[in-house]
C-alpha cells in the first residue's frame, strides 16, 4: 500500500502538494521549496522552517547550500524528484540517492534502490537571497535542538548578538518552548535584543522585563543602553535602565550571600568531618596525634584504590616493586556505586592503622602529651614517605561518581552535589558519633575511661582495650573524611598536611573534650573563612585572618567555646 | 662541693678547647687549604642550626614550652638579613636594575618604601633583633596572659608559623614570594663568593654560638634559671609561691626568639638563599628533633643534636634521598620512646647499666635506693 502511494507521489506533484499541506513535515516543506517555481515562494517556504524541531533540516539545508541536492528526472514527462547523494562513490562515480521528501532511498519502478552519479544530474539551484534565508533558518535551528543545555546556549548567543530581525523567530520558539530554563533564556534574549529596537516603548518594556528577570548576563548590555539613552537624553529609558541595573545588583548580592552561606556550610562540614576524629583522639583521649592528617590521606588513597579496582585496575610503584592490581572493569551503576564500598573500607583501613599506632607507640605516652606530639609527628613523616613510596609522589585523581559530580542551580545559585552530599554526610557522621558515644555500651566505657581512667580501671573496665578502640574510632573517622576529600580535590601523599592545622584549630576553638563545640566551631570557622574570602577576594589573606582571629579568640576564651569544667588546676 | 667545682673546671677547659678549635684552628686550617671551603661552609650552616636548636631547648628543655614557632623567628632574622643583602646586589642582578630582580619581575620600577632603609646594615641589624623580638613579645604576652600552655601553646605557635608562611608565599607581600631571596653578592663590602668572607662568617657564627652558650650557662645557674626549671616541673607551685610565671616565660620566649633570629641572620649569607619553606611548622619540628636527639635540658645536647642530625641529613640526602624522611621520622619515634635524654644521656645510662652488673646482687638492691637516675639531674623534664 505504502509503495503504491509512493509511486503515486512520484508521478503526481499535485497530490504531493496536498499531502504536504496536510502534514507540514519539514522534509515536505523543503521539497516544495525546491520544486517551487517562484523565488518569493521558495523564500517563504524556507523561512517557515525557522524554529522547527527536526534533525533533517540542518543537513538538508547545508547540503543545498553546498550543491549536495540534485533533481532526478529520468524523462522529461515526469516531474523531477529532489534527491540527496550520500555515501561512498563506487567505480562508476555513483552514490546512493536519498529522497529529500522522505529520507528513504530512491527506488526505481522495480523497487530497487537507484544509484546515481552527480555529474549526470542537475544540482538544485540557489542564489544569494535563498542562501541568506537558509542561513537565518540554520541560525535559529539550534533554538530547537532537543538538548536543553545546547538550546539555552544557542538562545543566549542569539540574544547577545542583539539582531532585531531575530525577534520573531525567538518569539515563535517561546510559544513552543516547554522547558522553564529555556523559556527564561528566551525571554531574556528577546528583551536584550529589544534594547536595540528603535521604538522607545519597546525598549522600556524590554528593560522592565530584564529587571523582572534580574538577568545577570545582560548587565553590561543594559549599561551600554543606559549610556546611549543618557547621551540621547531619553530620561525615561535611562531611569528604567538604572532601576534594572539596581535590581540585578541586588540579585547579585543575594546570590553572593547565599553562595557564601552554602560554601561556608560545606567548608564547615569538611572541617567537621576531618576534625571529628581528632575531637575524639585529642579531645577525649588527650593524645596529640600529628599523624591524623595521614589517616585522612590513607582514607583518600583507599578510595582511590577501590575506584581503580572497580574500573580498569592500576599499577603502583609499591616500594620499588611495580605492583599491578587488576580491575573488575565494572560499568554503569555498579561502577558508580564504588563510593559506597570505599566508605567503609576507608574507615576500616584508617582504623586498623590507627590501632596499630596506638598499640605500638601511643600507649606508652598517655601521660606525656608533648612527647606524643613529637612521636606522632615522626609517625606522620614515616607514613607520608610510605605513601609516597607506595603510590608515587605525584597527586592522583579520583573520578567522582556521577551522583557527586553534577550541580544544581536554583535562582542562579549553584549547589554542587558533592558539597550537598558532604553537608548531609557530616550531619550523619555527627549523629552516628553521638549515638555511639551516648547510646552504646562502648560509648559508656569510652566516656568512663576518658573521665577517670583509674577509677574505670578499678571498676573492671579494660581500659587498654577501650583506649585502643577509641583511638581506632577516631582514626577511622579521619579515614572517612579522606574518602570525601578525595571527591573534592586531588589526592597526594602530603594531603593530610593541608588539613592538620585546621583540624587542631577547629578542636581547640570548639573546646577540647566537647563534640558539640567541635560542631559549632567547624561551622563557624567555615562561614567566617568563606565570608572573608568573599569580602577580600583573596583566599590566602582570608585564611591568615582566620588564624589571627582564632588566636585572638583564644585570648578571650582560652579553653574554647565550650569549657569542660573540672576542679583540676592543670586541666 | 669541691667535686662540683672540678667538674666546672673540666667543663670550662673542654668548652674552651672546642671553642679554640672552631674559632681559631678550623679557619686557619681552611686558610691553608687543609679544610675545604665546602666543609667550612657546611659547618657554618650546622652552627647556625645549633643556635636554632639552643633556642628550642631554652624553651622546651628548660621551661617546658614546646614552641613550634622557632623556625618563624629563624627565618624572620634570615629575611631581614636577606633584605639587606638584596640591596647590596645593586644593579648587578639579572635585569641590571637598581631594584631587586623579583620586583622588576613583578613590574615595579621603583623601590617600595619599606625596602628603602635596608640599604643600611645597622638598620637591618636592629630589625633582625627588633622584629622577631616584638612579635615574640606580643604573641607571648597574649598567650601567657591567658595561660595557654602545654600542647595548646604548641598548636598556637604552629598556627602562627603556618599563617606567616602563607603570608610570605604571597607575591604581593613583596618579599620574593615562593622563591624568596637569592643571588646575594656582597656583605659589608666583602664579596660573598670569596672563601675569606665565608671564613669570616664562620668565625662570627662560632663566636656568637660561644657567647650564647656562655650566657645561657650563666643564666641557668642563677636564681632565674632555677625558677625557669621550676616552671617546667610544676608551674602551679611556682605561681602559688608568688612568682609571676607569665613574666618569666615571656622573657624566655623573647630571648629564644632573638637567638633563633640571629641564627637565621647568620644562616642566610652562608647558605645564599632564604625562602618561605624555611618558615613552616615542619622546620620547627625538625629543630625539635635535633634538640631531642642531642638531649634536651642541657646546653651541649642541642648543639650536638643539630650537628649530628644535619650531618646525617647531608649524608642521607646523597646516599638515600627517598629515605631521609623515614630516617628522620624513625629517629623521632625512637628517641621519644627509648632515649628521652638524647645522646648526652648515653654515658650516664651506660654507667648505670654497667653498675648493675658490676656489683653483687644484694649490694645492688641497696644501691638501688638512692637511684642512679639515667638522666643527669638538671635535665629531667617532666613533660
Amino acid at each position: 500500500m505504502r509503495f503504491l502511494i509512493r509511486l503515486l507521489l512520484l508521478f503526481s506533484p499535485g497530490l504531493m502538494a496536498s499531502v504536504c499541506s496536510a502534514a507540514e513535515a519539514p522534509r515536505a516543506v523543503l521539497t516544495a521549496a525546491i520544486l517551487a517555481k517562484d523565488e518569493a515562494r521558495k523564500i517563504e517556504l524556507i523561512t517557515s522552517l525557522a524554529g522547527e524541531a527536526d534533525d533533517a533540516i540542518k543537513p538538508l539545508l547545508t547540503a543545498w547550500k553546498e550543491d549536495g541536492l540534485f533533481l532526478y528526472q529520468p524523462s522529461a514527462d515526469v516531474a523531477p524528484v529532489p534527491v540527496q547523494l550520500t555515501g561512498e562513490k563506487d567505480a562508476n562515480d555513483t552514490q546512493a540517492a536519498l529522497r529529500v521528501d522522505s529520507g528513504r532511498p530512491l527506488l526505481d519502478a522495480a523497487g530497487k534502490p537507484v544509484r546515481l552519479a552527480a555529474g549526470d544530474l542537475t544540482a538544485v539551484e540557489h542564489d544569494a537571497d535563498l542562501r541568506h534565508a537558509m542561513k537565518d533558518v540554520l541560525d535559529l535551528l539550534d533554538l530547537s535542538t532537543p538538548d536543553v543545555a545546547k538550546r539555552i546556549q544557542a538562545i543566549q548567543a542569539i540574544g547577545f548578538a542583539q539582531d532585531v530581525g531575530k525577534i520573531p523567530a525567538l518569539e515563535k520558539r517561546l510559544g513552543l518552548e516547554a522547558n522553564a530554563d529555556a523559556r527564561r533564556s528566551l525571554r531574556e534574549a528577546v528583551a536584550v535584543t529589544r534594547l536595540k529596537d528603535s521604538s522607545e516603548t519597546a525598549k522600556l518594556a524590554a528593560l522592565k522585563e530584564l529587571r523582572e528577570l534580574h538577568s545577570l548576563s545582560s548587565y553590561d548590555l543594559i549599561r551600554t543602553a543606559m549610556r546611549d539613552a543618557e547621551a540621547a537624553r531619553q530620561t525615561e529609558i535611562a531611569v528604567a535602565a538604572r532601576s534594572a541595573l539596581k535590581a540585578i545588583d541586588a540579585h547579585k548580592s543575594k546570590i553572593n550571600f547565599y553562595g557564601t552561606l552554602f560554601r561556608g556550610l560545606s567548608l564547615g562540614s569538611i572541617l567537621l568531618i576531618v576534625a571529628i576524629g581528632l575531637a575524639i583522639t585529642f579531645g577525649l583521649m588527650g593524645v596529640i596525634n600529628m599523624a591524623h592528617g595521614e589517616m585522612i590521606a590513607i582514607g583518600a588513597y583507599t578510595t582511590y584504590l577501590v575506584e581503580n579496582i572497580f574500573g580498569e585496575g592500576l599499577v603502583i610503584p609499591c616500594f620499588g616493586f611495580s605492583l599491578s592490581i587488576p580491575g573488575i572493569h565494572a560499568t554503569g551503576w555498579f561502577y558508580q556505586s564504588y563510593f559506597f564500598v570505599a566508605l567503609p573500607l576507608s574507615f576500616l583501613t584508617a582504623a586498623l592503622v590507627g590501632i596499630g599506632l596506638e598499640r605500638s607507640i601511643i600507649r606508652f605516652l598517655y601521660r606525656r602529651p608533648l612527647e606524643s606530639l613529637l612521636a606522632t609527628w615522626g609517625v606522620s613523616l614515616l607514613l607520608q614517605q610510605g605513601l609516597k613510596l607506595m603510590f608515587g609522589s605525584n597527586n592522583v585523581q579520583v573520578n567522582s561518581p556521577v551522583y557527586l559530580s553534577g550541580n544544581w542551580t536554583v535562582d542562579d545559585i549553584t549547589f554542587g552535589w558533592n558539597r550537598i552530599f558532604v553537608i548531609g554526610f557530616a550531619a550523619l557522621i555527627v549523629f552516628g558519633v553521638w549515638l555511639i558515644l551516648t547510646k552504646t555500651p562502648l560509648g559508656l566505657l569510652i566516656r568512663a575511661v576518658m573521665q577517670n581512667r583509674n577509677m574505670a580501671s578499678c571498676m573492671g573496665v579494660r581500659t587498654e582495650r577501650v583506649n585502643m578502640l577509641t583511638f581506632g574510632l577516631g582514626s577511622g573517622l579521619a579515614g572517612l573524611a579522606g574518602a570525601f576529600i578525595s571527591q573534592i580535590g586531588n589526592v597526594g601523599p602530603s594531603l593530610g598536611q593541608n588539613y592538620i592545622v585546621d583540624c587542631f584549630m577547629t578542636v581547640v576553638v570548639g573546646g577540647v573534650g566537647n563534640l558539640a563545640g567541635t560542631l559549632y566551631s567547624a561551622l563557624g570557622i567555615g562561614l567566617v573563612d568563606q565570608s572573608l574570602q568573599q569580602i577580600l577576594l583573596n583566599p590566602v589573606l582570608g585564611k591568615i585572618l582566620v588564624l589571627v582571629a582564632i588566636i585572638l579568640f583564644l585570648q578571650w576564651r582560652p579553653s574554647g567555646l565550650f569549657v569542660t569544667r573540672s576542679r583540676n588546676l592543670d586541666d | 662541693m669541691s667535686s662540683l667545682s672540678t667538674r666546672h673546671k673540666a667543663e670550662l677547659i673542654a668548652v674552651g678547647l672546642i671553642a679554640l678549635f672552631f674559632i681559631v684552628i678550623f679557619p686557619l686550617l681552611n686558610a691553608h687549604g687543609l679544610v675545604s671551603d665546602f666543609t667550612i661552609n657546611l659547618w657554618g650552616k650546622y652552627l647556625c642550626y645549633a643556635l636554632l636548636a639552643i633556642s628550642v631547648d631554652l624553651l622546651w628543655g628548660y621551661t617546658g614550652l614546646l614552641s613550634l614557632g622557632q623556625a618563624l623567628f629563624f627565618s624572620l632574622g634570615g629575611y631581614m638579613m636577606g633584605m639587606y643583602l638584596m640591596r647590596m646586589i645593586g644593579d648587578l642582578g639579572q635585569y641590571h636594575k637598581p631594584i631587586p630582580d623579583f620586583l622588576v619581575f613583578l613590574g615595579w620600577t621603583e623601590l617600595p618604601k619599606f625596602w628603602k632603609p635596608f640599604d643600611s646594615f645597622p638598620f637591618a641589624f636592629s630589625l633582625i633583633l627588633l622584629l622577631p623580638g616584638l612579635l615574640a613579645l606580643v604573641f607571648g604576652f597574649l598567650a601567657f596572659r591567658s595561660r595557654i600552655k602545654g600542647v595548646y601553646f604548641s598548636i598556637l605557635t604552629q598556627a602562627l608559623t603556618y599563617g606567616a608562611s602563607l603570608m610570605f608565599f604571597r607575591n604581593d607581600m613583596l618579599m620574593g614570594g615562593n622563591n624568596g631571596f637569592t643571588d646575594f653578592k656582597f656583605i659589608l663590602g666583602h664579596d660573598l663568593r670569596q672563601p675569606a668572607t665565608q671564613r669570616g662568617l664562620f668565625i662570627v657564627t662560632a663566636v656568637v654560638l660561644l657567647l650564647v652558650y656562655a650566657s645561657l650557662r650563666l643564666l641557668s645557674h642563677t636564681k632565674f634559671g632555677l625558677v625557669q626549671r621550676a616552671i617546667r616541673d610544676g608551674e602551679n607551685r611556682v605561681l602559688f609561691s608568688g612568682y609571676a610565671t607569665a613574666h618569666f616565660k615571656l622573657f624566655i620566649f623573647v630571648v629564644a626568639a632573638l637567638i633563633a633570629s640571629i641564627g637565621g641572620a647568620l644562616y642566610v649569607p652562608q647558605v645564599g638563599i632564604i625562602n618561605p619553606s624555611e618558615m613552616t611548622p615542619d622546620k620547627s619540628l625538625e629543630a625539635v628533633v635535633w634538640c631531642a636527639v642531642g638531649g634536651r635540658g642541657t646546653l651541649v645536647g642541642p648543639i650536638l643534636g643539630a650537628i649530628g642530625v644535619n650531618s646525617l641529613k647531608s649524608w642521607a640526602s646523597r646516599a638515600a634521598p627517598d629515605y631521609w624522611l623515614v630516617i628522620l621520622g624513625g629517629l623521632f619515634v625512637v628517641v621519644v620512646l627509648l632515649l628521652p635524654g638524647g645522646i648526652v644521656s648515653i654515658p650516664a645510662r651506660l654507667k648505670a647499666f654497667a653498675q648493675r652488673f658490676r656489683r653483687p646482687p644484694e649490694v645492688a638492691a641497696v644501691a638501688a635506693a638512692p637511684a642512679p637516675t639515667p638522666v643527669v639531674s638538671e635535665s629531667k623534664p617532666s613533660v
